[in-house]
């Protein structure tokens, strides 16, 4: 089971053949990542060697899925071309969309979600601007080393990259499930909320992590939702409580603005309804793994 | 990035949104030359990014430019919420018949624009959404279709305006969407937005904040230059993500997230240690090398406030040996002339080659700490020698 990602995962990468399409290709095999092509318009029907496999470089999505099979993309193109190969993707209605890449505007990332709101919301989208999504042991997609934990019962959401490869570190005596990465990015696709949902779903998944940041509600609204519909338990920590207001903080969705957004604020909604908080990383790997003991 | 008023003027002014003259000065004779120029009644206003300007002082009516000189000396002077007053907009006066207010924004929740309008402005929206929830029209901005004339017209009516004055409007609002499009926006709000006794329209105050993910496809060096403070300049030329604060402990992570974190746990270490605090917020970002950790330490050592360092990285793709050859390549360039206290944790990548370089090393001002709470620790301790 696991969460959108597992070993029937066949993945194409967009922007294989880039520098940071290179190295993360090279690292999501490694890892035993089931990666069956990429996709450049520039470089179509060329092959690329890495490790031994041997993959197609395809011209667009569309024909990968075709050809391969693929029903997952990661995308590690440049900003300034990202909104297309995101509405390319969207157009093959290719079922899972990762957009590791850093830096897209968000005029182009409301304009994509528009546009795959439009198409039916046939594609789910992770991203823009995270690491990607890990069921350790089955796939990999995105950038999140394979080897800072195995698998196990914990699943793990967060805004933040590093602090996603900071909880797996923490937790690695327990294991994870799937972690996912959402993005730190104002306008995001999949949400806390999303993969919540997913997670007490699935049947692997026995406790559940929440990591968010501040700025915006989506922490407050993740809140509400486990209080109506999440039965496993949940452990959260928020970053940033001593940011200040008006400041972005590294992420372009990571400011207080005024009286909202704050970590304060966040962690008030979580107790409210239950969800210990950590003050620290390594206070909330202890949470956890109390909460964990005790199941 | 938030713009200043005169910035947000300028920029609505090249929009073909109807502004009133607006000249900046940064000391009391350009004040008064500025008056002179623009002649008549002019106001003098703080150039600050702070509410509540008009409540502290920061904005003044002057009838001569004499006068506006002896505002602009009294306002240069004042410190707004923190933020001290270094220059002035003397703007054109307008006798006011109406004042409404108008935004367009993220809507983070719905992942969409917003569009908020009320033909009641003039106070601070916070207040009127809080007292008036009625009075403020809130309409979902679709991204792809965005704001023509007929929604420009739907938007002021939904905000109470009468007919014949939603018609005035629209064309304003559509202009402003055009900023906001076009300048790659997250905010462009103009409050008041102003019916004068002549009849005429007018963006009397307007707030701007720019999407710095779009700066490949706009030209903004010059707008940057007058609102990023030195050492954030500095760190935006080695693309470093740097936010200066006002604590004494200088703060590298990599990762936005870990940084944050960072801050928040060197805060409480504070706590049992004089209460120290972070000096910054700096994110190496992804895949440091050992230039960008060099150049990391560059600008955090030059912060005078700062009186130790704490850098913490996880290596995810970042590598913790390069970590370790910048924080050892830096302090070979500075030589005897460093001086404050580094503390490192490291962990995840490479954190063995790492911990190895930096122990070989064995720089007198640098301390390796196994874990991130003992690091933050230690670090608040140095800070309060």
């Amino acid at each position: 089971m696991a969460i959108f990602l597992d070993e029937n995962s066949r993945i194409i990468v967009q922007g294989m053949t880039g520098s940071e399409g290179m190295k993360h290709t090279t690292r999501m095999l490694a890892g035993g990542s089931n990666v069956v092509g990429g996709v450049n318009p520039r470089k179509a029907g060329e092959t690329v060697e890495i490790d031994g496999h041997s993959l197609p470089v395809f011209g667009t999505v569309a024909e990968a899925m075709a050809a391969t099979g693929a029903n997952v993309s990661v995308l590690f193109v440049p900003p300034a071309f990202s909104k297309a190969a995101v509405v390319e993707a969207i157009d093959a209605e290719i079922p899972l969309a990762v957009v590791i890449t850093e830096g897209i505007p968000v005029h182009d990332a409301a304009a994509f979600w528009a546009y795959a709101g439009e198409k039916g919301n046939k594609t789910r989208i992770i991203g823009p601007n995270c690491p990607g999504i890990i069921t350790p042991g089955r796939s990999n997609a995105g950038i999140i080393p394979a080897t800072i934990s195995g698998p196990g019962p914990i699943g793990l959401v967060s805004k933040s990259g590093t602090l996603t490869y900071q909880m797996m570190y923490e937790l690695r005596d327990i294991g994870i499930s799937t972690a996912i990465g959402i993005g730190g990015d104002p306008i995001i696709g999949t949400t806390h909320i999303d993969a919540l949902a997913a997670f007490e779903a699935d049947p692997e998944t026995k406790a559940i992590v929440l990591i968010g940041e501040i700025g915006g509600d989506a922490e407050e609204r993740a809140a509400a939702y486990i209080k109506d519909h999440v039965t496993k338990p949940v452990v959260a920590y928020v970053a940033g409580f001593t940011a200040p207001e008006g400041k972005t903080m590294g992420h372009a969705g990571a400011i207080v603005s005024g009286s909202a957004g704050t970590a304060q604020a966040k962690k008030e909604a979580f107790e409210a309804v239950g969800v210990k908080v950590g003050k620290t990383p390594s206070e909330t790997a202890a949470l956890m793994r109390e909460v964990y003991q005790a199941l | 990035m938030d713009l200043f008023e005169y910035q947000a003027r300028d920029l609505f002014e090249s929009y073909g949104v109807p502004v009133l003259q607006g000249l900046i000065a940064d000391t009391p004779e350009e004040a008064e030359a500025a008056a002179a120029k623009i002649g008549g009644v002019v106001v003098v206003k703080a150039q600050v990014k702070a509410g509540g300007r008009g409540k502290a002082g920061g904005v003044k009516v002057a009838k001569t430019p004499a006068e506006a000189r002896e505002h602009a000396e009294n306002i240069l002077k004042l410190t707004i919420k923190g933020h001290p007053v270094k220059r002035v907009m003397i703007a054109q006066g307008a006798a006011i018949d109406q004042e409404y207010y108008f935004s367009v924004l993220l809507d983070r929740a719905n992942r969409t624009f917003l569009s908020l309008c009320s033909v009641e402005g003039g106070m601070e929206i916070e207040q009127l959404a809080e007292e008036r929830p009625d009075a403020l029209a809130k309409i979902a901005i679709n991204a792809l279709t965005g704001i023509d004339l007929a929604k420009a017209r739907e938007i002021a009516l939904a905000g109470h305006f009468p007919a014949e004055l939603a018609d005035k409007v629209a064309p304003v609002i559509v202009k402003l969407y055009e900023v906001f499009v076009k300048e790659d926006a997250t905010l462009v709000e103009v409050n008041p937005l102003v019916l004068t006794k002549d009849g005429d329209i007018v963006a009397l105050d307007g707030k701007v904040s720019l999407d710095e993910n779009a700066e490949f496809r706009h030209s903004r060096e010059e707008m940057e230059r007058d609102v990023l403070d030195p050492l954030e300049a500095k760190a935006k030329a080695w693309n470093l993500n740097y936010v200066k604060l006002d604590g004494q402990v200088g703060v590298i992570g990599n990762g936005a997230g870990l940084t944050m974190s960072t801050l928040d746990v060197v805060a409480y270490a504070g706590e049992r240690h004089g209460g120290v605090k972070p000096a910054n917020f700096l994110d190496l970002g992804g895949g440091a090398s050992s230039e960008v950790m060099a150049n990391g330490l560059d600008v955090i050592l030059g912060d005078e406030q700062v009186k130790s360092v704490f850098v913490n990285v996880f290596g995810g793709i970042t590598a913790c040996d390069a970590v370790a050859n910048g924080i050892v390549g830096a302090l070979t360039k500075l030589g005897t002339t460093a001086s404050k206290p580094i503390v490192v944790r490291l962990d995840g990548n490479n954190v063995a080659e790492g911990r190895r370089i930096l122990a070989e090393y064995a720089h007198p001002l640098v301390t390796v700490a196994q874990t991130m709470d003992e690091a933050a620790d230690k670090a608040a301790e140095l800070a309060n020698k």
